[in-house]
């Protein structure tokens, strides 16, 4: 498993080191190291509350780690790093919102300069290009409060890609999309991550929409992660060891369940959080 | 042409001093409060600008008990409320809201006081109602220079801030991430809000602004979906109705009962929500799906 660590070594992007952040008294994340090399590949696997979100947020800048250090192409990090491009977890967009899908794009370019913003041919033009990049050229002047959840996710992306990011951080996009939607996302970002060299490290309960195109999984269970190919650590004794008690992990059809062996008392909850609804159906069919 | 005209507009109205500063007042008025309505909406923050609204009830007329000007007692009342509910957090919508609640009553207990005062003191009704409904007609010309300066520098923050604040309006994480600064950002608003809602006081009284600001906004919202042109919309539709506002109380006076002009307040209002029907008919029409 192990390729983690080893801060700031050459050709890294992304350097995580001993990470642990305590929230309210409540250890989130525990010692969690990991690395991206650049144009990677990474699903970040973890249930509900398994520190996903703060773990982005502390690569963002948005969460101080109470030990540990992140480092961007060697750096340590800070705000508004132009080399890092965020989709946050789903929120509410009203209907009513006077924003079309262009506009949001649009302010991935400048949202953070002060005074009001001069039209241009080029910036137009910079947006016409990166909506066309990520197949939402039929829906730009739509207000985004109207698009579907898969559409809301491709603007979000383009959001954060206009500024041509080498490291793009995805939170949970694939939740709450049809199926249809989550395979055109994954396979978006796996094109763009191709074709612009841009690193990915996108959140996920379920492991099994990322399965074909991810090059690394970091795997978290109660604040600690184990980290590694996807058959380096979707294992039932790795996985076992990271949650303190036995899992058994079925491989069926290609796809991957996670589910507690006997006697875990806290097996309820992992069975809940990766035994999910698609996999199974596609099972029974 | 001009025997229309005449007929529309009664003799004297350009002429006439308070109608000059009516005029000079609602612009200022309208085209602030008007931009802050439309983030004000956006941001789903509508019940505090509706607070900060009637809590310058409290200072209007706390004002006017200590012989100030109304105009200083809605602004400082907005702007410590403003601070206060800067204070409780923006992040917390539920916790927000109640503890905004419970201010605005404590707030409006208290301008209870005030103007049975006022009203008891001063041996007269007439500051109560210009408090709570305005009396556009009867501002002092001496505050004009204030409201158009206070009115510049609000816009001129609003102007500042517009990009930060309008990320930030869609979603604050979003806009964290792009290192705006999103509670500062949020201050000046509230700020500029305060202004905003100060001056709406003043024109058509603590109890009618809200719908200044939020009325002209939502009408523009049902007919464009970009930022830029909702906000022009927002204050083309507070100029006109606050302009013929004026102009329906002046020529009101000889209306039934004749002799008494009726509230510009009430026209104002009145043509908003028309504005507003209309707009949402219009609206529902041009959707995508």
């Amino acid at each position: 498993m192990g390729l983690d660590a080893a801060p700031g070594r050459a050709g890294e992007l992304l350097a995580v080191s001993g990470v642990s952040v305590t929230l309210g008294g409540r250890e989130i994340l525990t010692d969690v190291s990991f690395t991206i090399a650049p144009g990677e590949f990474v699903g970040l696997i973890g249930s509900n509350g398994a520190g996903k979100t703060t773990l982005l947020r502390v690569i963002l800048g948005l969460q101080s780690p109470n030990a540990g250090s992140v480092l961007v192409a060697g750096k340590p990090r800070s705000r508004r790093n132009p080399m890092i491009g965020y989709v946050p977890q789903k929120f509410e967009l009203d209907a009513d919102m006077p924003l079309r899908a262009r506009d949001l794009v649009a302010l991935g370019i400048d949202a953070h300069r002060y005074g009001v913003p001069r039209p241009s041919r080029a910036r137009r033009e910079r947006v016409s290009a990166m909506l066309r990049a990520v197949d939402a050229e039929s829906f730009a002047d739509a207000r985004i409060g109207e698009l579907s959840g898969g559409e809301q996710q491709r603007v979000l992306i383009a959001h954060a890609l206009i500024q041509q990011p080498q490291l793009l951080l995805l939170d949970e996009p694939l939740a709450n999309l049809d199926l249809r939607s989550e395979q055109e996302v994954v396979a978006l970002l796996h094109r763009l991550a191709r074709e612009q060299q841009i690193a990915v490290l996108i959140s996920a309960h379920d492991v099994n929409p990322l399965l074909p195109v991810m090059d690394r999984v970091v795997y978290l269970a109660g604040g600690r992660a184990a980290v590694g190919t996807t058959d380096e650590v979707v294992r039932a004794d790795v996985l076992s060891k990271l949650y303190g008690h036995h899992v058994d992990v079925l491989r069926i059809h290609g796809r991957v369940i996670v589910v507690a062996g006997p006697g875990g008392e806290r097996g309820a909850d992992l069975t809940l959080a990766h035994g999910d609804e698609d996999a199974s159906l596609e099972l029974e069919g | 042409m001009s025997g229309v005209l005449r007929a529309v507009v009664e003799p004297g109205f350009f002429s006439s001093g308070p109608v000059q500063v009516a005029l000079a007042v609602s612009a200022a008025v309208a085209l602030l409060t008007s931009t802050l309505g439309v983030f004000t909406v956006i941001r789903g923050q509508s019940f505090a600008g509706h607070s900060l609204a009637d809590i310058g009830a409290t200072g209007g007329s706390g004002a006017f008990l200590i012989g100030a000007g109304p105009l200083w007692g809605f602004m400082v009342i907005s702007i410590a409320a403003a601070g206060a509910m800067q204070a409780v957090g923006v992040e917390r919508q539920r916790g927000r809201d109640v503890a905004t609640g419970v201010v605005l009553g404590a707030s409006l207990g208290l301008a209870a006081l005030f103007l049975y005062w006022d009203s008891t003191l001063h041996n007269s009704s007439g500051e109560t109602y210009t408090i709570l409904f305005g009396s556009m007609l009867a501002i002092s010309p001496a505050t004009v220079p204030a409201v158009l300066g206070l009115g510049a520098v609000a816009l001129g923050v609003v102007a500042i801030i517009y990009r930060p604040l309008l990320l930030s309006s869609v979603n604050a994480e979003l806009a964290a991430a792009r290192g705006v600064p999103v509670r500062l950002v949020g201050a000046a608003y509230l700020l500029a809000l305060a202004a905003a809602v100060a001056l709406s006081c003043l024109a058509i009284g603590a109890i009618l602004s809200t719908a200044l600001l939020i009325g002209p906004a939502a009408a523009a919202l049902q007919l464009t979906k970009r930022p830029w042109r909702a906000i022009v919309g927002a204050s083309v539709i507070a100029l006109a109705a606050s302009w013929l506002g004026v102009l329906l109380s002046y020529d009101s006076y000889y209306w039934p009962p004749r002799g008494h002009s009726w509230p510009v307040s009430f026209f104002i209002v009145t043509l908003v929500f028309a504005c507003y029907l209309a707009a949402r008919l219009v609206g529902s029409r041009g959707r995508r799906r």
